[in-house]
């Protein structure tokens, strides 16, 4: 796992990963006392967190401890959220939910979210250019040339794969510099697991600010700069990559491994 | 007389003529049911209230205006789309995500708000629109005399509904549409803004009432009542196509013209009813109808 240590990540100076405060201009992502209720059921209780420009962090926990519903929250998806988000240094709590993207958020839905009455390329076209620096759709196809042979392929005439990579390009294309992603491993065969892993790289090598949700640790630890840890609606443990050993066992606790 | 094996062939393609000029009206109002169902997930039972102000705009227009019906064509229907725009704002949003009974309710509510008015202040005995000069007269096809005016009515609506279709199946306004219908939370996440996107739609949809209404005025008594004779029937059109499926409820809408058409020929008894009978068959066999995505 050492080794992977080496992988580039974001360009702050190495000491400004031990939890230090960070400056206000490198955060894309500042959640502050975050809380979301689906009808009367309260799912997030104050959920503190902040991503930087360039990194990559993962959210880990078990189960319904509310991994999914954060990123949702983010995107103003739930029902009801109280607290503070802000993206861009912008607070977004009381944002509509179709102007969040604008600050370039895409979101990758744990479901894929793939439009079965969309082909291929309208799925893939389907999101506005909310940043005008998005990757062009003949630079996605020379990425996945799966994408490219079944462009006009009903969306969910795809192997699963193909969808978890369909999802991913849909908001490269459309200039999302800030990427909530939610299990997208989840069910997928290794070796196409090891192509999201590199695409991850390629993106982080972009500059992109990735929050992602992952229950298979394996995929995440050796990419991640950070790990949160939530249970019961919050975060009880950050974790940076150079403490991971360390802290393996209270990790495995925590995730039931 | 041309018959052929006891077929009086005259009288039947007269039939057919008058099945496929229904059928336009079928079409055009169940294609507006159909994008109003698909995105909104509502059945407007306003739809043929709204039908009927559009016939009656077009004739208080002309009578009290002088606005001919070259202009009604345009304006109505957009004013009738207006109006829904207003409706859907005001009173579908608020109870937008509850029971389907609600938005029932309301929108036949609605619906007999109208017509009530339009009993009260013009009673219930039908009022008529002339045929606009351009389009009086006829052709004689050999077999049959034409009216101009009901070969207008088949084009305007084989063209508004062709329009309509290639719209929403080819361009990214359509994939909006279709991705809105499908999943609009998370369509609204990619930044686009649905409940604007729901307002027009509706707006749209009921727009296409206004226009059947402008269409049907010279050629059906403009009555209170007349939204409410053919909404039954374009419900079961709706539902015989398949719930939400905008090709569906358009081929639909004119093959049940003409089915109809063909029984008022062959059986007159059953005219009104084979439709319903149609209806009950599709369901049975094929209970997501004929052209909707099984569930």
């Amino acid at each position: 796992m050492t080794d992977t240590l080496s992988t580039p990540t974001s360009s702050q100076p190495k000491n400004d990963s031990n939890g230090q405060p960070h400056r206000i201009g490198d955060e894309k992502i500042r959640v502050s006392d975050l809380h979301a209720f689906y009808g009367e059921s309260h799912i997030l209780h104050g959920v503190d967190l902040y991503v930087n420009q360039g990194e990559l962090v993962t959210l880990l926990g078990r189960n319904g401890a509310g991994r999914s519903t954060t990123l949702r929250s983010i995107m103003n998806m739930v029902g009801r959220r109280t607290g503070s988000v802000v993206i861009n240094g912008q607070e977004t709590i009381t944002m509509p939910a179709h102007q969040i993207a604008w600050l370039g958020l895409g979101f990758c839905p744990e479901e894929r979210g793939i439009f079965s009455s969309l082909n291929v390329e309208e799925n893939l076209m389907l999101p506005p250019d909310v940043r005008s620096d998005g990757v062009p759709l003949e630079e996605i196809y020379a990425m996945f040339p799966n994408l490219a042979e079944r462009r006009y392929s009903q969306g969910t005439r795809l192997s699963g794969g193909e969808q978890q990579m369909l999802a991913l390009a849909r908001i490269m294309r459309s200039g999302a510099n800030i990427l909530l992603l939610d299990e997208i491993t989840e069910g997928l065969a290794p070796v196409i697991v090891q192509r999201l892993a590199e695409v991850l790289m390629q993106l982080k090598q972009r500059g992109l600010t990735i929050l992602l949700v992952e229950q298979n640790f394996h995929f995440a630890a050796p990419i991640a700069d950070r790990h949160y840890v939530m249970e019961h609606g919050h975060i009880v443990e950050e974790i940076q990559q150079h403490q991971l050993h360390e802290k393996q066992d209270q990790l495995n606790a925590l995730l039931g491994v | 007389m041309v018959t052929f094996m006891g077929i009086n062939l005259f009288a039947l393609l007269g039939q057919l003529l008058v099945g496929l000029i229904n059928g336009s009206f079928y079409a055009l109002l169940a294609l507006g049911l159909a994008i109003i169902f698909g995105l909104l997930r509502i059945i407007n039972f306003a739809q043929g209230a709204l039908y009927m102000l559009g016939a009656f705009l077009a004739w208080l227009a002309l009578h009290h205006l002088g606005v001919n019906y070259w202009l009604a064509l345009v304006l109505v229907p957009l004013a009738v789309a207006a109006i829904g725009m207003l409706i859907e704002r005001w009173l579908v949003r608020p109870i937008a995500g509850q029971d389907h009974l609600y938005s029932l309710l309301l929108t036949f509510g609605i619906a007999l708000i109208l017509q009530g008015t339009f009993s009260h202040l013009f009673g219930s005995s039908g009022q008529s629109y002339p045929i606009p000069d351009a389009l009086k007269g006829g052709y004689n096809l050999g077999f049959m005399y034409l009216p101009v005016y009901r070969a207008w009515i088949i084009l305007v609506s084989l063209l508004v509904c062709a329009a309509s279709w290639w719209v929403i199946e080819k361009t990214r306004l359509g994939a909006y549409l279709r991705a809105g219908t499908e999943n609009p939370a998370l369509l609204q996440a990619f930044g686009v803004n649905v409940p604007l996107m729901i307002t027009l739609t509706f707006g749209f949809g009921v727009g296409l009432a206004g226009l059947a209404g402008v269409l049907a005025a010279p050629v059906y008594s403009v009555s209170p009542d007349m939204g409410a004779n053919i909404l039954i029937v374009v419900f079961a059109i709706v539902v015989i196509g398949g719930m939400g499926s905008i090709g569906g409820a358009i081929l639909t809408g004119l093959m049940m013209g003409i089915i109809e058409g063909l029984t008022k020929y062959f059986y007159p008894e059953a005219s009104t009813t084979v439709i319903f009978m149609v209806m009950v068959l599709v369901l049975l066999v094929k209970p997501s109808g004929l052209f909707g995505k099984e569930a």
